[in-house]
C-alpha cells in the first residue's frame, strides 16, 4: 500500500461546465434565463418586425389590440403603435440597465476596494462620502441631478448609475476587509506584488461574485428607475421607453387600459427576469452558501 | 476493567453511505468495534476516513437524507439505537451518551454564561430545581478542576481560556452521569501542555464514572497516552484493531505501520560539526507591540506586547526552530522577519542588509532573497488562479520574461514531486499536502536564500506531514537553503531542526543546539513543555517500510 501525495486527483470539468451545471440546478433561474432571453430577443427584432419609428402615426387612435393586424397590440391616443413602443422600449431599458449598472459598480468597486484595502483614514473619508450620499433618498437624488443635468437619456442614464453606487461600494469594502487579512494576500505581498495589482488581480477576482450577484439587483433598479422618471414625464421624449407609455396611458387608463398595461407587463417580466437570474448566478457563483 | 459486563456500545458492520459523486459509495464499511465499561477506545485515522461520521452516526447527528446509515447495528446497553424516533433519540443525548466536541469556542454559545449552558442541560434532563441546579453546576465545574468555579460559572465563554472553555465542555458533558462519552478530537486545538492536563481529566474523571469513551483522533501520541484499545480506520474500513500495545509496538497492517513510522520521533537530528557558514539572517532586539484598540463604546483594551527584545542568527544551510506555544509569538516573529508587519523596534539583517529600514523599493528587491510557506494552504494560494501563474508570480514580478518564468513553474512542479500536469489546475483541485508542495514551489521559485516557514505542516495528516518534512529537509540540503522553521509541535522540531529557541510570551526563555535542548533543557518551561509532549514514553518502533 503507498501513500505517495503526489498523484493527482482527475481533472474537473472546465470552470463554465461546471458553473452551468449549478445555474440550471434552479428551476425559477432557467425561467428568469428565457424571460431575459425573449427581453433581449425583443430589442433585437425592434427594427425587423416593426421597421419605421416607434412614435409616428401608425393607425387610428385608441385602436383595442387584436382587431387591426397592421398594429396588433393597438394603438394610444396619438395613434402610436403600442408594440413597436414595447420593442424599441426593450432597446432603452436594457440600454440604460446595462449602462447604469456599469457605472455604479465601477464607481462602487474603486471606492469599496481602496476603502477596504487601506483602512484608516482613506476608509473614513470614503466612508462618510458613500454615508454622504445614503442619507439622501436614492429617487431624490435622481430628480435633482436630471433637474441639473436635463432628460437627455445619456445624463439619465449617468444619473441613475451615480445614485446607486453606494450600496456595491458598501459591499466590495466589506469583501475586501474580508480578504485582505488572507494568507494568500500575504503570501503576494511576500513575492513583491504592488498594491494595486494586489487590489486588482489577486483579491478582486475573489471578490466579484457577490458583485455580480448585486449587478442583477441594480439592473432591476435602473430599469424601474427610468420608468418612474419617465412616468413623472422627466423621461426623455425622443425615445419611446416603457415608462413614457405607461406615464401616457394614464390618461386614459379607464377607456383604454391597455395602453398602460403592456408596457406595465414588460417591466414586471424584465425586472422579473433580472432577480431570477440574480437568483441562479447567486446559486452557480456561491455554491457553498446553499447546503 | 470488567471485560464480562455487557458492552455499553456494540457496532456491527456498521456501514454509512455517502451521497453520489463523493470520492467513494460508502464512508464506513462493516465497521466492528465494542466500548465496555470504564474503557476508553481510540479511534484513529487521518482525515475522511469516517472517523467523525462514525460519532455522529452513533449519537444520531448525520446530515440525512445525504448522509445516512444504510446498513449494521448500533447497540447501546443492549438497545437498538437505529429506528429510534428523533424524540427518543433526544432523550439519550446528553443524559446517556454526551459528546465533547473540537472547537469548544464554536460549541459553546457564546451569548450566554457558563453557568446557563450548564443549567440548560441540567433543567432539560433532571427535575432539579434551580438552585440544586447551581449547586451541581459549581460541583461539575469543581470536578473538572477550573479555578475559581463561581467566577466561571458568571463569565461568558470568550472571557475564559481555550482549556477552561474544553472543561467546561467535559462538565456539561459529565453533568448527567453518561454511559457513553464521545470525544471527537477534544484536543487537537488546544497547546500541547493544556492537552496533557485535559487527557489526564478525560483518563480522571472516566475512572471515577465508570463510563466508557469513544475517543476520536489523529495524533498517536494522544494514543499512546490515553488508549485502552485502539482502532485503525482508513477509507471507511476498519483495518486493525486491538490493544493500545498490540497496535502501536507491534502492527500487523501495512496502513498502521505506514502511519506509525510517519510519526516524527522525538530524537533530534545528530549534531552537525559548528558551522562557521556565514551569517544570512539576523534578527536585532526585535519588539512588537499591538497598540490599545478600542473606542468610544467597546471598551479600552490593554496593548499586548507579542515580542520583546528577540535577537536570533541564522546561518546558510541550518535551520532554526522557534518553538513555543500559542500567545509565544512565533508567529508575530515570521511575520516581522518577512516584514509583513511592521516591528517597532530592531533591526533583521539580510545578508548584511536591514530589511526592516528598507525603502519600499529596496525592499521590494530584498524579498527576492526571503520567502515564506505559510500554515493553511489552501488560504495561501489564491482561489482564482493556476497554480502556473501562483508559481510564476514571484519571478514575473521581479523581471523574468512571462513564458520562461512558466517553463520554471513546471520544473518547480517536479522538484516538490508533482506532476506537470498540475500546472494549469486550480488550487481547490489538490490535497492539502499537494497544495502545500505548491507553496514551496512559489516559495522556491524565487531562489531566495532563506524561507521561512510558519507552521507549513500543522495542517496536514501525519504521513503527509512526514513527507513534505522530508521534502522540505532534501531541498534545503540540495538547494542549501536557510530555513527559519516555526511550530508548535515538537516532534517536528526535533526531527528537522539544527538549533532551537524556545518562546514563552514574547520572549526567548531557551535557545541551544535542538540535541542539547532535548535532552537537558534548562529552563522550567522548556522542561514542562517537554514533558507534555503526549506520548513521550513511547517511542515509535522502527519499522521501515517503503510507503513513509
Amino acid at each position: 500500500m503507498t501513500f505517495a501525495d503526489t498523484e493527482i486527483a482527475p481533472p474537473e470539468p472546465p470552470r463554465y461546465v461546471m458553473f452551468w451545471r449549478r445555474y440550471k440546478r434552479n428551476r425559477a433561474a432557467l425561467l428568469g434565463l428565457v424571460l431575459f432571453a425573449i427581453v433581449i430577443l425583443m430589442a433585437l427584432s425592434a427594427g425587423i418586425v416593426d421597421p419605421g419609428d416607434p412614435l409616428r402615426r401608425a393607425g387610428e387612435p385608441l385602436t383595442p389590440p387584436f382587431i387591426n393586424w397592421e398594429t396588433p397590440l393597438g394603438t394610444d391616443q396619438l395613434g402610436r403603435d403600442v408594440l413597436s413602443g414595447v420593442l424599441y422600449g426593450a432597446r432603452i431599458s436594457l440600454m440604460i440597465g446595462v449602462v447604469a449598472t456599469l457605472v455604479a459598480i465601477a464607481i462602487g468597486v474603486v471606492i469599496g476596494a481602496l476603502a477596504g484595502y487601506f483602512g484608516g483614514w482613506v476608509d473614513d473619508v470614503l466612508m462618510r462620502i458613500t454615508e454622504a450620499f445614503q442619507t439622501i433618498p436614492n429617487f431624490v437624488l435622481l430628480l435633482a441631478l436630471v433637474a441639473i443635468m436635463g432628460s437627455k437619456i445619456e445624463w439619465i442614464t449617468l444619473a441613475i448609475g451615480i445614485v446607486s453606487w453606494t450600496a456595491p461600494a458598501r459591499m466590495v469594502r466589506a469583501e475586501f476587509m474580508s480578504l485582505r487579512g488572507r494568507e494568500f494576500v500575504d503570501a503576494a505581498r511576500n513575492l513583491g506584488v504592488s498594491n494595486t495589482a494586489i487590489i486588482f488581480r489577486e483579491i478582486l477576482p475573489n471578490a466579484l461574485p457577490p458583485i455580480v450577484v448585486y449587478a442583477s439587483v441594480i439592473m432591476a433598479l435602473s430599469i424601474l428607475m427610468e420608468s418612474a422618471l419617465a412616468f413623472l414625464a422627466l423621461g426623455d421624449p425622443n425615445y419611446a421607453s416603457w415608462g413614457n407609455m405607461i406615464g401616457q396611458g394614464r390618461a386614459v387608463l379607464r377607456t383604454a387600459p391597455y395602453c398602460a398595461v403592456i408596457p406595465g407587463i414588460a417591466i414586471v417580466l424584465t425586472v422579473l427576469s433580472f432577480s431570477l437570474l440574480g437568483e441562479g448566478l447567486n446559486d452557480a457563483l456561491n455554491p457553498r452558501q446553499k447546503k | 476493567m470488567t471485560d464480562t459486563s455487557a458492552p455499553i456500545l456494540d457496532l456491527r458492520q456498521l456501514q454509512i453511505c455517502l451521497p453520489k459523486g463523493a470520492d467513494r459509495p460508502f464512508a464506513l464499511e462493516g465497521l466492528d468495534l465494542t466500548i465496555n465499561p470504564g474503557e476508553i477506545v481510540c479511534l484513529v485515522g487521518e482525515s475522511g476516513s469516517g472517523k467523525s461520521l462514525c460519532a455522529g452516526a452513533i449519537m444520531g447527528l448525520l446530515p440525512e437524507p445525504h448522509v445516512r446509515v444504510t446498513g449494521g447495528e448500533i447497540r447501546f446497553m443492549g438497545q437498538e439505537l437505529r429506528g429510534k424516533t428523533e424524540a427518543e433519540m433526544r432523550k439519550l443525548r446528553g443524559a446517556d451518551i454526551a459528546m465533547i466536541f473540537q472547537e469548544p469556542m464554536t460549541a459553546l454559545n457564546p451569548q450566554k454564561t457558563v453557568g446557563w449552558q450548564i443549567d440548560e442541560v441540567l433543567r432539560l434532563h433532571t427535575p432539579m430545581n434551580r438552585v440544586q441546579r447551581k449547586d451541581r453546576a459549581i460541583e461539575l465545574l469543581e470536578r473538572v478542576h477550573i479555578p475559581e468555579p463561581l467566577s466561571a460559572y458568571n463569565a461568558y465563554p470568550h472571557q475564559i481560556s481555550g482549556g477552561q472553555r474544553q472543561r467546561v465542555m467535559i462538565a456539561m458533558a459529565l453533568a448527567l452521569s453518561p454511559k457513553l462519552i464521545i470525544a471527537d478530537e477534544p484536543t487537537t486545538a488546544l497547546d500541547v501542555t493544556t492537552q496533557l492536563q485535559i487527557l489526564k481529566l478525560i483518563r480522571e474523571l472516566q475512572k471515577d464514572e465508570g463510563a466508557g469513551v469513544l475517543f476520536i483522533t489523529h495524533d498517536f501520541g494522544v494514543v499512546a497516552e490515553i488508549a485502552d484499545k485502539v482502532a485503525v480506520l482508513c477509507r471507511g474500513e476498519l483495518v486493525e484493531s486491538g490493544t493500545t500495545d498490540e497496535v502501536l509496538n507491534h502492527p500487523r497492517h501495512a496502513y498502521t505501520q505506514a502511519l506509525i513510522a510517519a510519526v516524527p520521533s522525538l530524537t533530534p537530528p545528530p549534531v552537525k560539526a559548528a558551522s562557521d557558514a556565514p551569517v544570512v539572517l539576523k534578527g536585532t532586539g526585535l519588539r512588537k507591540t499591538f497598540a490599545a484598540r478600542g473606542g468610544l463604546l467597546s471598551g479600552r483594551r490593554k496593548a499586548v506586547t507579542a515580542v520583546k527584545d528577540l535577537s536570533f542568527e541564522l546561518r546558510q544551510g541550518e535551520t532554526l526552530g522557534v518553538v513555543g506555544e500559542s500567545g509565544s509569538g512565533k508567529t508575530t516573529v515570521s511575520r516581522i522577519v518577512t516584514r509583513l508587519l511592521e516591528c517597532d523596534q530592531g533591526s533583521v539583517e539580510l545578508d548584511g542588509k536591514d530589511l526592516l529600514a528598507a525603502t519600499p523599493r529596496e525592499l521590494r528587491a530584498l524579498r527576492k532573497h526571503i520567502q515564506i510557506v505559510f500554515q493553511d494552504p489552501m488560504a495561501s494560494l489564491n482561489p482564482r488562479k493556476r497554480v502556473v501563474d501562483l508559481i510564476a508570480q514571484g519571478p514575473i514580478v521581479h523581471g523574468t520574461d512571462p513564458a520562461k518564468a512558466r517553463e520554471d513553474a513546471k520544473r518547480l512542479l517536479e522538484l516538490v514531486e508533482l506532476s506537470p500536469a498540475a500546472a494549469n489546475r486550480f488550487p481547490h483541485e489538490f490535497s492539502g499536502g499537494q497544495r502545500q508542495r505548491i507553496g514551496i514551489a512559489r516559495a522556491l521559485a524565487l531562489e531566495p536564500k532563506v524561507i521561512v516557514a510558519d507552521e507549513p505542516v500543522s495542517a496536514l495528516d501525519v504521513s503527509v506531514q512526514a513527507q513534505v518534512l522530508k521534502l522540505l529537509a532534501d531541498l534545503r540540503d540540495r538547494l542549501n537553503l536557510s530555513l527559519l522553521f516555526v511550530t508548535h509541535d515538537l516532534r517536528v522540531a526535533a526531527q528537522l531542526c539544527d538549533r532551537i529557541i524556545v518562546m514563552q510570551k514574547g520572549e526567548i526563555v531557551e535557545s541551544g543546539l535542538t540535541a542539547e535542548v532535548f535532552s537537558n533543557p534548562q529552563h522550567p518551561y522548556t522542561q514542562n513543555l517537554l514533558s507534555s509532549i503526549p506520548g513521550r514514553d513511547w517511542t515509535p518502533p522502527s519499522l521501515r517500510t517503503d510507503a513513509a
